[in-house]
């Protein structure tokens, strides 16, 4: 931990987002959305409706990032094509 | 250089005038008397052409001062005003600007706080507002205003200082008093007050979060490192204060000494009643009387060793607050000055004299009578009361 | 304008400590998303603030300060000034969008007097209430958004009294008789319609304000996947309608095809739950609808009227 002539100036915090790198993937504490790529149709609504920024975009798909991936199950509730099922950790993917 | 000029000016009209020459960015204030002739000049000065700065006619002083937080941290040249009431309900926010070390210059005409109403001068609202991480610089007379006005910017935008700064002067005493005011050239003022180089501003290009969460396990870290901060201002204070004696042909200190040589006794004063008190030392000399006068013009950060310095050879100190603490020991001068004294081997015993409450006048006749009462002191080398009150009628008091 | 062509960047990132399924992340992101770059933000106190930068970490990928609660409205005026002057003296090259978000409780309630103030100022500023209808950072209080009957922990379901006895603040009328160039209300839940405002804010020519109504799982005791269903129940009952201000013209943006009862927004939130258990409050139920009904009609009315 950081002395007081160690931490930055004022308490200001100088690396923007670095929050990211904090895991809040560990507070999902039973279900865990999981995503069928042949039911998806990329019509984007599980990315812009995730509080957490936990589904990644990528060129024509998503993918769920589990690292920040919080367990609310919106996705899996708007997925128009029941794409995102919620599952319980336990069970393998 | 150009000589500047010699110009009537009150209290407040010192502070707009050296405001405008320090040509800020960023204007936020609201109106209370006696400071509001501080913002009606500087509108003035705006609406003239005469000042290229925005004016935020806020609609509160929290608002004010909230408004100035963020011009500040955007990295522009801000400054604000009040007194009384309105220093009261900018509290909350004087501790986000010291904290967040923004160099906002505040002038404060200081005024009695609510109830009852009253708009005359004392020092209740400066003083207590004293924990809240701001320079504090008291002024004597409108060129003390004037002079301290642009030194504050200078010190607050020091990069060994990045602090905000409170330029007090005494409501209608001072902001009301018109004097011949020395002024500098605006170049004079320019060579002296760089523009600000901001440190951390907020900027797209390089973003950066200001007023995070401090846990537990970082708020002392955090904290700690701001009181390192202010207190090692004293010495750039000094330095600052010493460039301009030397560029402006001043003589100023953070505390002065006027007859303190074979003092035995020592008032102690903070703003305007020195100028009082001054006449009434030359009074008790004359009598052969050993009376001497500190002034101390810097009560944030507190320079605790030349204090101690200062009153190392006298038996007796005599603080003159300008206040009440409630419930303590008179004024926090008078604590702060015995805090301070405390751990000397000789220490000269204390008292206090909690005076001019209110607008109340100090005159010469109390201060020769808080001198005797100092000199009583020092024969019986035994202090009876840890404080007196001042100007105000009744039994405990020296009135009226 | 299609969800694929927004883009990509999240100037929230991820990582932030927002409860799961809340609201504000997921209207934060959305706002967010109408910037090509970074705006300059000041954040109120409020769940936002506190579980995005608890230091070390901050989730803003923005210049971002949070200095208190109720200032909001000043701090956005502080900076727009500043980068007006500074730009005039040529020491800042271009400007930047300045937006203000603060919760209901640092709008509605302490912060009213910092925002009107800046409305009346005229700032060039956007500002963006996400209201949660609750102090819900200090534990789900009530605050002057929260709807009537609501149960809070300070205007709680008892004995006598059924949660909330007044009614919501009506913050948009407070808003448009500024007389600010643009106002808008917005759910998450609509995204495209969020975009669409958000954008007119950034074109307006002065003050722009956003209510956003942002459901709480924690406060409103509902399950956290339902947040999205929420805001669209709040919509469709007309409970929290989508409408826009812009110089003076009303303009109901999402009428629904089917107005539904208010019972359909109420039932799901345990906030509401002594409306139906142990016996149902027809008459509580009733009051609201026509509250409801009322202001809808109003909304209309002013629609047509301007």
């Amino acid at each position: 931990m950081k002395t007081w002539d160690e931490v930055p100036f004022a308490g200001y915090i100088l690396e923007p987002g670095n929050a990211e790198s904090y895991k809040t993937g560990d507070w999902r504490s039973r279900q865990k959305p999981v995503l069928s790529q042949e039911k998806c149709t990329f019509c984007l609504l599980c990315w812009i409706y995730c509080p957490d920024g936990a589904i990644v975009r990528k060129e024509d798909a998503v993918e769920i990032d589990y690292y920040h991936c919080k367990g609310c199950g919106i996705c899996s509730y708007e997925c128009p094509s029941g794409a995102i099922r919620m599952k319980s950790e336990l069970e393998e993917t | 250089m150009v000589a500047g000029m010699v110009l009537a000016l009150n209290g407040d009209e010192a502070a707009a005038y050296a405001v405008k020459q320090c040509k800020p960015d960023v204007i936020a204030a609201y109106p209370i008397t006696p400071q509001t002739i501080i913002v009606e000049r500087l509108s003035e000065f705006v609406a003239d052409g005469e000042l290229d700065a925005e004016f935020i006619s806020a609609e509160s002083e929290h608002s004010a001062l909230s408004a100035c937080i963020g011009a500040s941290a955007m990295g522009a040249r801000t400054y604000t005003a009040t007194a009384s009431q309105g220093l009261a309900l900018m509290y909350e926010m004087l501790f986000v600007a010291s904290s967040f070390r923004l160099p906002i210059v505040m002038s404060v005409a200081n005024r009695a706080l609510n109830s009852p109403l009253n708009i005359w001068n004392d020092m209740s609202d400066t003083m207590g507002a004293r924990d809240c991480g701001w320079i504090q610089i008291y002024n004597e007379n409108a060129q003390e205003v004037y002079d301290f006005t642009i030194q504050a910017f200078r010190i607050a935008e020091d990069h060994g200082v990045l602090l905000p700064v409170m330029v007090c002067h005494d409501g209608f005493i001072v902001s009301h008093s018109t004097e011949g005011v020395e002024t500098l050239s605006d170049s004079e003022v320019d060579s002296f007050l760089p523009p600000r180089d901001p440190v951390y501003p907020l900027d797209v290009e390089r973003p950066v979060t200001i007023g995070c969460v401090g846990v537990p396990e970082y708020y002392p870290e955090i904290k700690y490192q701001q009181e390192v901060a202010t207190k090692k201002s004293i010495s750039k204070i000094k330095e600052i204060m010493n460039e301009f004696n030397e560029d402006f042909g001043r003589n100023y200190g953070i505390i002065e000494e006027y007859r303190m040589e074979d003092a035995e006794v020592a008032i102690l004063t903070i703003g305007s009643a020195s100028g009082t008190a001054k006449d009434a030392v030359d009074e008790m000399r004359t009598e052969g009387k050993p009376v001497g006068l500190l002034k101390l013009r810097l009560f944030r950060p507190l320079p605790v060793k030349d204090l101690r310095k200062a009153l190392s050879d006298v038996k007796v100190v005599g603080v003159v607050d300008r206040h009440i603490s409630f419930g303590a020991l008179g004024g926090a001068l008078n604590m702060e000055v015995r805090a301070a004294l405390y751990e000397m081997k000789d220490r000269p015993h204390v008292m206090g004299f909690p005076t001019g409450l209110g607008g109340r006048d100090i005159r010469v006749e109390h201060f020769i009578k808080i001198a005797d009462e100092l000199l009583k002191i020092a024969e019986r080398d035994m202090l009876e009361e840890d404080y007196r009150v001042v100007g105000c009628r009744g039994p405990g008091c020296i009135g009226p | 304008m299609a969800l694929k062509s927004l883009p990509l960047h999240e100037y929230l990132s991820p990582g932030h400590r927002l409860c799961a399924g809340c609201g504000e992340g997921v209207t934060i992101r959305q706002i967010l998303k109408a910037f090509d770059e970074p705006p300059i933000i000041c954040n109120a106190t409020s769940c936002l603030e506190v579980s995005t930068t608890p230091f070390p970490y901050t989730a803003w990928r923005t210049p971002w300060i949070h200095p208190a609660f109720e200032c909001t409205g000043a701090v956005a005026a502080g900076i727009e000034a500043a980068q007006k002057a500074l730009i005039r003296k040529g020491r800042k090259k271009k400007w930047n969008v300045v937006l203000g978000l603060a919760g209901d409780g640092g709008t509605y309630d302490i912060g009213l007097q910092a925002l009107s103030g800046a409305l009346e100022r005229g700032h060039k500023f956007i500002y963006v209430c996400y209201t949660n209808d609750a102090y819900m950072n200090t534990g789900i209080q009530r605050s002057g958004a929260t709807p009537k009957a609501a149960w809070t922990t300070t205007s709680p379901a008892g004995r006598v009294i059924p949660g909330k006895t007044e009614w919501q603040k009506d913050l948009m009328k407070i808003v448009v008789a500024h007389d600010i160039p643009y106002a808008a209300t917005v759910s998450a839940s609509y995204p495209m319609d969020l975009q669409r405002k958000m954008r007119k804010t950034i074109q307006a020519d002065g003050p722009a304000f956003i209510l956003a109504l942002s459901p709480c799982p924690r406060g409103w005791r509902t399950p956290p996947h339902l947040t999205i269903e929420l805001g669209r129940l709040a919509v469709q009952t007309c409970m929290f309608p989508l409408y826009e201000v812009e110089n003076g013209q009303y303009r109901v943006t999402m009428k629904p095809k089917r107005k539904l009862p208010v019972e359909y927004y109420l039932r799901p939130q345990g906030r509401f739950r002594h409306l139906f258990t142990p016996k149902t409050r027809q008459d509580i139920i009733s009051e609201i609808q026509a509250h409801v009904d009322k202001k809808w009609e109003e909304l209309q009315r002013l629609e047509q009227l301007t």
